[in-house]
């Protein structure tokens, strides 16, 4: 069974695709590492290799969790099964 | 011969290099042209062109003197010809070098101009290069080694696979008596209270917050915008990386998931409370760090890419490995260690460690990385401020 996207943490609100051109709308079987746990997300968009995507509704202002870590924060509204990137995304330093 | 066991070169003071280069090194910019004619009559020699060496003054000064030093010092080199415009400062960085026993000698250009100093350099040159063809690789074990590691056009894919790689290489080796280094101080940033947990006392935890809120003050004292585009580079952020704090957890993921870093050093410092894992307070630029923690006495280097980095280190031979798979066939060349099966889920971590652990040893028996094939040999010198 492929492996479109890998989860790092359990608490992660953001997947990495593993997965190289996976047009939007399709189902994908994501892998949550620490868990050794299998999900199912659609995707909403196209998200390129390496590219992260939503695991759940996230909004604006909000802090994203990666690594079970902060890793910044949603810069708008963030629905389930989207690309989170510069658009969307900010970091809280510098 | 053990598991871990590999043939190195036993040097004068005991330490052991996996290379055996003889080193034409300029004290300065201007020594550049004489020293690269040097290597070029005496085939087998390495000249080390750098841009800097004129004026400096005060700790940039003294980094300088010990990047210069610690790069002829390193065991991978087995002689070193120094050149410099002026006697005295060719002397310090000669005297520095001697203390490790091995052949060295110093000319200055002033007084007697290019031509007669590349006659009397190319002579002594001529003599270190046989004397070092002479020597012979003898059994070392993982005692002997020291390992450097950093990443470079990071990726999602570096957290995600080949830093946690390098990761379990330094768990298993760790406790085997192994001596490692990382570093990369303003890429920790959003991860600099995770990383000081794993230091392995308070002091070295405290030593480690000090040098990094020392570069958060450099950052941001020069920053006009959040370093986008720098920090993360233009590169990362292609791959998929968006914010410093997501970069500084896949950049930590190098040191392992139990590891405990013993000490902090400053650039270029030779580690010197024995065997374990050392953090250095570097840059984040590739050839700066990896010419840095040559320069402290590592031999060989783990470099983990996403999008490909394609450094190189004249003295130290990097080894590279990607988990991403488009970059592990675009970039074949470049890439030691393919590790993108952990992401299809055929290759499990614990394998990726093991496999790289073999390659390090092939790699110390004498293996030439892609790197050294390709003749990347990037010597970055680290300066902390202007010239006077």
């Amino acid at each position: 069974m492929t492996t479109h996207f890998i989860v790092h943490d359990k608490a992660d609100t953001v997947g990495v695709m593993v997965a190289e051109n996976v047009p939007a709308g399709q189902e994908l079987t994501g892998w949550i590492m620490e868990t050794d746990e299998t999900i199912a997300l659609r995707a909403l968009e196209a998200v390129p290799l390496g590219h992260k995507i939503a695991l759940r509704d996230i909004h604006a202002g909000e802090t994203i969790l990666k690594y079970g870590h902060d890793v910044g924060r949603a810069s708008a509204e963030i629905g389930r099964g989207h690309h989170v990137h510069v658009h969307n995304m900010r970091t809280k330093r510098w | 011969m053990g598991r871990y066991d590999f043939w190195g070169y036993r040097r004068e003071n005991g330490r052991v290099g996996i290379r055996n280069h003889v080193v034409i090194l300029p004290l300065d910019d201007l020594s550049n042209a004489a020293s690269e004619a040097v290597a070029n009559n005496i085939k087998g020699t390495l000249a080390l062109p750098h841009a800097y060496g004129r004026l400096q003054f005060g700790e940039d000064l003294e980094l300088h003197f010990r990047t210069l030093i610690g790069t002829g010092s390193n065991p991978n080199v087995a002689a070193c010809v120094v050149i410099g415009i002026e006697p005295a400062w060719t002397a310090r960085v000669v005297e520095g070098i001697a203390q490790t026993g091995k052949p060295v000698a110093g000319f200055a250009i002033e007084g007697h101009g290019d031509i007669t100093t590349i006659a009397s350099a190319s002579r002594k040159a001529q003599e270190f290069v046989q004397g070092a063809s002479e020597k012979q690789r003898e059994a070392s074990t993982l005692q002997d080694l020291f390992v450097s590691a950093k990443c470079g056009e990071s990726d999602t894919t570096s957290g995600l696979a080949s830093c946690p790689t390098v990761g379990n290489l330094i768990d298993k080796l760790d406790a085997l008596g192994v001596t490692t280094c990382f570093g990369e101080t303003s890429e920790l940033t959003g991860a600099e209270l995770v990383c000081a947990s794993r230091a392995a006392s308070r002091e070295v935890a405290e030593k480690f917050m000090q040098a990094f809120r020392a570069y958060q003050e450099v950052i941001e004292r020069h920053k006009t915008s959040d370093l986008s585009e720098s920090q993360p580079t233009k590169g990362n952020i292609a791959g998929g990386l968006t914010t410093i704090e997501e970069k500084a957890f896949g950049n930590l993921q190098k040191i392992g998931k139990k590891t405990k870093f013993i000490d902090v050093l400053k650039p270029a410092e030779a580690p010197a409370r024995g065997p374990g894992l050392y953090y250095m307070d570097t840059s984040s630029a590739a050839a700066e760090c990896v010419t840095l923690q040559a320069a402290a006495g590592f031999v060989v280097h783990l470099f983990p890419t996403g999008q490909g980095n394609v450094i190189g280190n004249p003295i130290e031979p990097v080894i590279k490995l990607t988990a991403n798979p488009k970059t592990a066939r675009t970039m074949t060349e470049h890439i030691d260690l393919d590790v993108s099966g952990i992401l299809r889920r055929e290759m499990t971590l614990e394998q990726a460690g093991d496999r790289l652990i073999e390659l390090l040893l092939r790699t110390c028996n004498g293996r030439l990385t892609c790197a050294e094939a390709l003749g990347h040999r990037e010597f970055v010198m680290t300066k902390l401020y202007q010239s006077a």
